[in-house]
């Protein structure tokens, strides 16, 4: 008791100058599945008010890379920061503000909208009645008010994504991770929820990371991130990683990075 | 939705953030419990099937004396009740352990783990969700059997409530505990063999102890040290509204190690991890 107070070290979250901090940031992160090793050394932001598109084939690791970020698995090294928070020493803090989409579906399909929407709301310990008022204004939003009370099991695929979008909002995050949203789903819907999420970045200042292996959803404004096989081979605004790639299009700059021959659905 | 983009971010969670939370789970699991009719229906027949044909079958073969907390010369049929009470508890603890199983390759577990709240709590919550599920299906069993001349005194239906919900609580974190080990649903099957009928057979649930004693001691030791034991001896003797503080004892002991070593074992870096990634591609 006789000790003088310890000096605080200095906060490694530089939350005083906050604008600087991003929405995401991975770094230096590895993993492995015994002796597969799924990341290697990966390293990028997501910035605030941003839509980045992680860009990879199937079994790049753009899933695990979301289990990681989402406290799933635990980081083996490196570090995950959401606006500056660990993920690893204050899960709680950088969860309540990330919102996420899975890709495979993870609604209840028994329950009714506004139940599956409430129970969401609980996990994040907000009030029955503000999640009521919230739920209401999302599913207007989304324009599925008139189905409220339906079971989710009669939805469409494009209709239960459109929701999942919505349930991940319901907590106001400022970080939203999407992880193959439109897999699955048709040209309208697909439309439909790239426009939704696209509005939330332009209109609400949300981060948005969204895992495609689609060129035809990624627009010349956004930032890349080309993950293959475990390694970031490219990042930046789209045009300057297809510039350095010495390609005219991105299609040709993500086969010349990856050395792939073609791309499954790829920008046709 | 406001503008949030200045929005400071606030530290910790009050007292009321967990409950909401907790409610929120026990609300769901009670709402996807309602709509597994199947499940409700298998989990109250199985039961009565011992309890309709086991027991009268057995009824002449099994003297029972009296024997504390019964004061009279009772039928078997009312011996065996609290037996398989704490079943329908065993089954359900085993179950919902098998949904969760069923979660994490579904990803519905997701959703429940992206929450902020500490993942200790979040898991607690569902043990305590996944009692309350037990104790709708206890108290419909109680109401058959109260027609079939189960009818302990109307003050134990209350009384029993704290013990159905600590043992609850163990065969819960038990079957939790258990899933954390199980790869694949289909390992299910072996959770059967080697858990549930050893734990049920080996106990005080069919038969008294001091008689188990005559047969084979070693068996009596067994059935002993099987928590299971417990779990029974503490619903019989609080239906009776009496308290059975050996029982109490171990089964909170128990509840505490396996609550325990369950939420040790579903932390991430631990649990999940080794088993590579849930389902999807890499």
């Amino acid at each position: 008791m006789t000790n003088p107070a310890p000096i605080p070290e200095p906060q490694e979250a530089p939350r005083l100058d906050a604008a600087a901090v991003p929405a995401l940031s991975i770094d230096g992160v590895s993993h492995a599945y015994g002796p597969r090793r799924a990341l290697i050394d990966v390293s990028f932001n997501v910035q605030r008010a941003s839509f980045t598109a992680l860009l990879g084939l199937n079994g790049a690791g753009k899933s695990t890379l979301f289990s990681l970020i989402t406290r799933l698995f635990g980081i083996q090294s490196g570090r995950v920061g959401i606006f500056g928070h660990d993920i690893g020493k204050s899960p709680g803090e950088a969860l309540r503000l990330l919102g996420v989409v899975f890709q495979p579906r993870t609604l209840d399909l028994d329950l009714s909208l506004t139940q599956n929407l409430l129970y969401h709301a609980a996990l994040h310990g907000i009030s029955r009645r503000e999640a009521r008022a919230r739920a209401a204004e999302l599913l207007d939003r989304i324009g599925l008010a008139e189905r409220a009370g339906s079971k989710v099991r009669d939805l469409s695929g494009g209709q239960m994504r459109r929701l999942e979008i919505a349930r991940a909002l319901l907590h106001r995050p400022r970080l939203l991770l999407l992880d193959e949203p439109t897999v699955g789903l048709d040209v309208k819907a697909r439309a439909d929820i790239i426009s939704q999420v696209r509005r939330l970045v332009t209109e609400q200042g949300i981060g948005v990371l969204w895992a495609t292996h689609l060129f035809d959803e990624i627009m010349p404004s956004d930032d890349l991130v080309v993950l293959h096989q475990g390694k970031v081979l490219a990042k930046g605004p789209m045009s300057r990683v297809i510039s350095e790639a010495g390609a005219q299009d991105v299609n040709t700059a993500f086969m010349r990075l990856t050395g792939a021959q073609t791309m499954p659905g790829g920008g046709a | 939705m406001s503008s949030i983009t200045t929005r400071d971010t606030p530290r910790g969670f009050s007292f009321a953030e967990y409950m909401t939370c907790l409610a929120g789970i026990v609300w769901r699991e009670g709402l996807r419990f309602l709509h597994q009719r199947e499940r409700f229906v298998s989990a109250l027949v199985r039961p009565l099937v011992w309890l309709f044909i086991f027991a009268a079958g057995f009824r002449q073969v099994l003297g029972i004396s009296i024997i504390p907390p019964y004061e009279t010369y009772i039928l078997y049929e009312v011996y065996i009740a609290p037996g398989l009470m704490a079943m329908i508890q065993l089954f359900n603890g085993m179950q919902s352990s098998l949904s969760m199983v069923y979660d994490r390759e579904m990803g519905n577990m997701r959703t429940l783990l992206v929450s902020p709240l500490p993942r200790g709590f979040l898991l607690f919550c569902k043990l305590l969700a996944g009692t309350a599920v037990s104790l709708l299906q206890v108290y419909a069993f109680l109401l058959i059997a109260w027609f079939w001349d189960i009818t302990p005194p109307s003050q134990g239906y209350l009384t029993v409530l704290p013990a159905l919900i600590l043992s609850g609580l163990m065969l819960g974190s038990l079957g939790m505990l258990i899933s954390s080990g199980i790869k694949q649903l289909e390992n299910f099957a072996g959770v059967m063999n080697f858990v549930i009928f050893p734990m049920f057979f080996a106990s005080s649930a069919l038969y008294p102890l001091w008689r188990v004693q005559e047969g084979s001691p070693y068996l009596y030791y067994l059935c002993q040290a099987n928590p299971f034991t417990h779990a029974v001896e503490l619903i019989r003797f609080a239906l009776y509204g009496q308290i059975n503080w050996i029982s109490l004892a171990v089964v909170a002991a128990c509840t505490i190690v396996f609550m325990i070593g369950a939420i040790w074992a579903y932390d991430p870096s631990r649990g999940l991890a080794r088993r590579g990634p849930a389902g999807g591609e890499g």
